[in-house]
C-alpha cells in the first residue's frame, strides 16, 4: 500500500526548456536567513567590496548554514528584511559591478573523512533545495545508523521542472554526488525516487546507475504529495516516520536531487551555493516559460522580466508550486536558496481567486485526501473550542500543510490553514 | 506598483463545489422521476417540481428571518424537495406535500443551523412527519397507470386518493402480490420515486462511478438486509424469492442509494459507513418483521442518523505515524 494523496494536473509546461543563465542583475538582495534554524549575522558592512562566492553571513549556531555573495560588487546596504514567515532578519544588498570576479578563497575542499565532508557541506552553504531548506550538514551528521540514502526526485508539485531539467541535463553530477555521500557517510545503498510522469529522467538515471549496484532508481506513482519526506520514505521503503521522529530515526537520509548534484559540483570546484535553477511559469502573463539559473538574491522582478512577464497584470506571484508555495508580497523580494520555481498568475476575478467558504457538508473528502489519514473536520471542531487535549489525540502535529484537504474541499473551506492554526496552538501549549 | 494578492497555500482548488454535488444527485434522480412519471402520470412530475419549489422558498424565507446569508443557491434545499416528493404517493394533496417540505427545511434543517448542521436527513424526517400526521393519505397507494382513467390524467386532482373510487390498491409490501420483474421495472403501486428499482440503480451507479457517494453504504445496507432475509427463509422454510423481494419492494433502494448516503447525516469514514449501512439493514428487517408497519426503511435511516455522531466518534481514523499512547518506548 502506498500512501495516497490527490491527483493533480501536472502543468509541466517547461519540461523541454533547457536551462539558461539569467543576465546579471543590477542588484542582489541576500537575506541572512534562507534556512530552518538560526539566522546568520552579516560579516560585511556598507561600502565593502565583495566577490563571487565570498562569505557574507555566518553564525556559530549548529542549525544554520553560511551565506555567500552571488555577485561581485559593492555592499550598498545592510538592512532589516521581513521574511514570508513574518519574522525580521538582516539583509545584505549588493550592487553588481559586472566583473563577476571570483573570490580568491574558492578552492576545492580537501576531504579525507566524514568530518571533513560534513564540514565542507556546511561551508558550501547548502540547504535542502526542495523547499523546506533544512541545513544539509545537520541532516548528514545524524548520529543514528543510516542504511539508505533516499534521493527525492519526485517533484510532485505542478509546474515545477527544475529538478527534472537537472536530471536530464546533468545526470553525472547526480550520480557523482550520491557516490560521494555514500562514500563519506558509509551508507550502503541509495534509492532515487522519481514520479512516473518523468520517463526520460527515469531512463537516463537508470542507465547511469547501471554500473553502481548500490544505486537503485524507483518509479513512484504520480500522486501529490509524493515528494513529502515522510510519504517518500513510506512509499520507497515501507518505513513509517513516527511523530516526533526524523528520517534518521528509521535509518534514512533524504536529500533533494538538486542538493546532491550541488554536493558533487562543490567538491569539484569549491564554489558555494550562490545560484540555483528556477522554473518560471504560470498562466498567460508569462510570455516565455523557462528554466533559468538565477544568482541567489536576484529580485523576483528581474527573473519575471527575463521571462517576458506582463508584470502589470500579474496579480499573484508564488515562490514554489501552487500547492505549498508561498505568496510573494513584493516584486523586489529576492530569490532564495529553496526557490525551485517562481509562478505568476494574472488578475483573477475576485470570486475565483478566493472562493467563499460555505458550511462543511461532512463529505469526508479531506480525510481521504490526507496522506496521513488525519481528520480535518474533527480538528476544526476541536480547534474551535481550543481543546488542546483533543487536538493532540487527533495527532494535529502530523499535519505537514500539503494542502490536499483544502484542494479537494467542495465547500471551499480553508482546511489546511485551520490545521496549521490548530498545530500552532498545540505546539505553543507543549512549549509551556 | 503592483498590488499582489497574498494568501496561505494551497493556491489552487478543485473544480468540485457543494452546488455541483447537489445538482449531480438531482441529475441521478432523473431516471426515477421519469419512471415515476410514466407509471403515475404527469402529476408525479408536477409533485416533484412543486416540492422542490416549496422547499427552496422555505429555505429563502428561513434564512431571511434568521438574518443569515442566503444558501438556496447551494442546491441542497432543491434536493430535499425532490427527494421528499419521490417519497410521497402521487395522490397526496398538495397542501400536505407543502407542509412536509416546510417541516423538512424549516424544522429539521434550518432550526438546527442549516446545511451541515442538521442531525437527521430532512427528506426522511419530512416523510415520517407526514406518515404520522396524515397516515391514510400517505399510504393510499394507487395502481400503476391509474391516471389513464382520469380526466386530464388527474393532473388537477387534489382531493386525495381515498376519494378516487376504485383505483386504489395496496402496496405490494402489504399484500405481497407482485412479480419480481414488475417490482424491478416499477410496474407496481407505491410512492413516486420508489417504484422502479432499475431507474434508481441507474442513478445510484452514476453517483458511485462519479465517486460522489461511497458504495460502502448501499452495499452494506442491501447486503445485510438480504442476509437477514436469507437467514429468516432458512429458519422458517419459506421461499427464496423473499430475498430479492425484500430488496426490491418498498423504498429500500431509494433509501440505500440516496438517503442513507447523505453526507451530513451519515458517518464520515468508510468504517463508519459500513456500520451505518449494516445498522440500517438490521433495523429495516426488524421493523418489517416485528413492528406493526409494513415499511421500515425511513425509520431505520432516521435512527441511524441519530447514532451517527457516536459512530463517528468510535471510527476515527488512525493517522499514519501516530504513536500509540501506551507504546513501550514511552515508559
Amino acid at each position: 500500500m502506498k500512501l495516497g494523496g490527490i491527483k493533480l494536473h501536472h502543468h509541466k509546461n517547461t519540461e523541454d526548456c533547457h536551462s539558461t543563465a539569467l543576465p546579471l542583475p543590477a542588484k542582489v538582495r541576500i537575506p541572512m536567513s534562507m534556512h530552518i534554524g538560526a539566522p546568520c549575522s552579516p560579516i560585511v558592512k556598507k561600502g565593502d567590496l565583495v566577490t563571487v562566492g565570498q562569505k557574507i553571513g555566518d553564525t556559530e549556531a549548529f542549525m544554520s548554514a553560511p551565506i555567500h555573495s552571488s555577485v561581485s560588487g559593492k555592499v550598498t546596504n545592510v538592512c532589516d528584511y521581513r521574511m514570508s514567515s513574518g519574522k525580521l532578519c538582516k539583509m545584505v544588498e549588493i550592487e553588481t559591478d559586472g566583473e563577476q570576479a571570483i573570490c580568491p578563497d574558492i578552492v576545492p575542499p580537501a576531504i579525507a573523512n566524514k568530518d571533513d565532508f560534513i564540514k565542507a557541506v556546511r561551508e558550501s552553504g547548502l540547504t535542502g533545495m526542495g523547499g523546506a531548506s533544512f541545513p544539509a550538514h545537520v541532516k548528514l551528521s545524524a548520529k543514528q545508523p543510516i542504511d539508505t540514502l533516499c534521493i527525492n526526485a519526485a517533484e510532485c508539485e505542478p509546474y515545477i521542472t527544475s529538478d527534472y531539467r537537472l536530471m536530464v541535463e546533468s545526470p553525472d553530477e547526480i550520480i557523482d554526488g550520491i557516490l560521494n555521500v555514500l562514500k563519506y557517510l558509509s551508507i550502503p545503498k541509495c534509492i532515487i525516487g522519481i514520479e512516473k510522469n518523468k520517463p526520460k529522467a527515469i531512463e537516463i538515471l537508470t542507465e547511469k546507475a547501471k554500473s553502481y549496484p548500490e544505486i537503485k532508481v524507483m518509479t513512484l506513482p504520480c500522486t501529490y504529495p509524493q515528494g513529502a519526506e515522510k510519504v517518500l520514505i513510506y512509499n520507497a521503503l515501507g518505513r513509517i516516520v513516527f511523530e516526533g521522529q526524523l528520517p534518521a530515526d528509521v535509518g534514512v537520509t533524504v536529500m533533494n536531487v538538486s542538493s546532491v548534484a550541488f554536493v558533487s559540483r562543490y567538491i569539484k570546484t569549491g564554489m558555494p551555493m550562490i545560484t540555483r535553477m528556477v522554473t518560471v511559469d504560470g498562466d498567460e502573463v508569462i510570455g516565455k516559460k523557462c528554466n533559468v539559473i538565477v544568482p541567489i538574491g536576484t529580485p523576483v522582478v528581474d527573473v519575471l522580466k527575463y521571462a517576458e512577464c506582463d508584470i502589470e497584470n500579474a496579480e499573484r506571484l508564488l515562490y514554489g508550486g501552487p500547492m505549498m508555495g508561498i505568496s510573494i508580497r513584493e516584486i523586489n523580494d529576492p530569490v532564495l536558496k529553496a526557490n525551485n520555481a517562481i509562478l505568476a498568475f494574472k488578475r483573477f476575478p475576485q470570486k475565483k481567486a478566493s472562493p467563499k467558504p460555505s458550511a462543511c457538508i461532512h463529505c469526508g473528502r479531506c480525510i481521504s485526501a490526507c496522506p496521513f489519514h488525519l481528520m480535518p473536520p474533527d480538528i476544526c471542531r476541536a480547534y474551535g473550542r481550543k481543546d488542546i487535549q483533543e487536538l493532540q489525540k487527533l495527532k494535529t502535529a502530523l499535519c505537514m500543510n500539503c494542502g490536499c484537504c483544502t484542494y479537494v474541499c467542495p465547500a471551499k473551506r480553508p482546511v489546511a490553514e485551520t490545521n496549521q492554526l490548530a498545530k500552532a496552538l498545540v505546539m505553543s501549549a507543549i512549549k509551556k | 506598483m503592483n498590488i499582489l494578492t497574498v494568501k496561505p497555500s494551497p493556491h489552487i482548488r478543485s473544480e468540485l463545489t457543494t452546488q455541483k454535488i447537489m445538482l449531480a444527485v438531482i441529475i441521478a434522480l432523473i431516471p426515477a422521476i421519469i419512471a415515476g412519471t410514466i407509471v403515475f402520470g404527469p402529476r408525479a412530475l408536477f409533485m416533484v417540481v412543486f416540492c422542490a419549489l416549496v422547499s427552496m422558498m422555505t429555505e429563502v424565507v428561513c434564512r431571511a428571518l434568521m438574518k443569515k446569508e442566503g444558501t438556496v443557491s447551494d442546491g441542497s434545499a432543491m434536493l430535499t424537495g425532490v427527494l421528499l416528493a419521490l417519497n410521497l404517493p402521487v395522490t397526496l394533496p398538495l397542501w400536505q406535500a407543502a407542509i412536509g417540505c416546510i417541516f423538512a427545511i424549516a424544522v429539521v434543517k434550518q432550526l438546527f443551523g442549516g446545511l451541515g448542521c442538521n442531525f437527521a436527513n430532512p427528506a426522511i424526517t419530512g416523510r415520517i412527519f407526514l406518515l404520522l400526521s396524515v397516515g391514510s393519505d400517505m399510504t393510499a397507494w394507487v395502481k400503476p397507470f391509474y391516471y389513464k382513467e382520469l380526466h386530464l390524467w388527474g393532473l388537477f386532482e387534489t382531493s386525495g386518493a381515498t376519494a378516487i373510487d376504485g383505483i386504489t390498491g395496496a402496496t405490494p409490501l402489504a399484500t405481497g402480490d407482485a412479480g419480481l420483474m414488475e417490482l424491478f421495472l416499477g410496474n407496481v403501486g407505491g410512492s413516486i420515486g420508489e417504484t422502479s428499482a432499475l431507474a434508481l440503480l441507474i442513478g445510484g451507479l452514476f453517483l458511485i462511478i462519479t465517486k460522489l457517494i461511497s458504495p460502502v453504504t448501499p452495499i452494506s445496507y442491501l447486503g445485510s438486509l438480504a442476509a437477514l432475509t436469507f437467514i429468516k427463509v432458512l429458519v422458517t422454510g419459506g421461499d427464496m424469492i423473499e430475498v430479492p423481494y425484500a430488496l426490491l419492494s418498498g423504498g429500500v433502494i431509494l433509501g440505500a442509494f440516496f438517503m442513507a448516503t447523505d453526507y451530513v447525516t451519515s458517518p464520515i469514514t468508510s468504517k463508519g459507513k459500513l456500520i451505518f449501512g449494516i445498522g440500517c439493514g438490521i433495523l429495516t428487517f426488524v421493523i418489517r418483521e416485528f413492528a406493526s408497519m409494513p415499511e421500515g426503511c425511513s425509520f431505520s435511516i432516521l435512527i441511524m442518523n441519530l447514532l451517527t455522531p457516536y459512530i463517528d466518534k468510535f471510527t476515527q481514523t488512525k493517522p499514519i505515524g501516530a504513536k500509540k499512547i501506551n507504546a513501550k518506548e514511552e515508559a
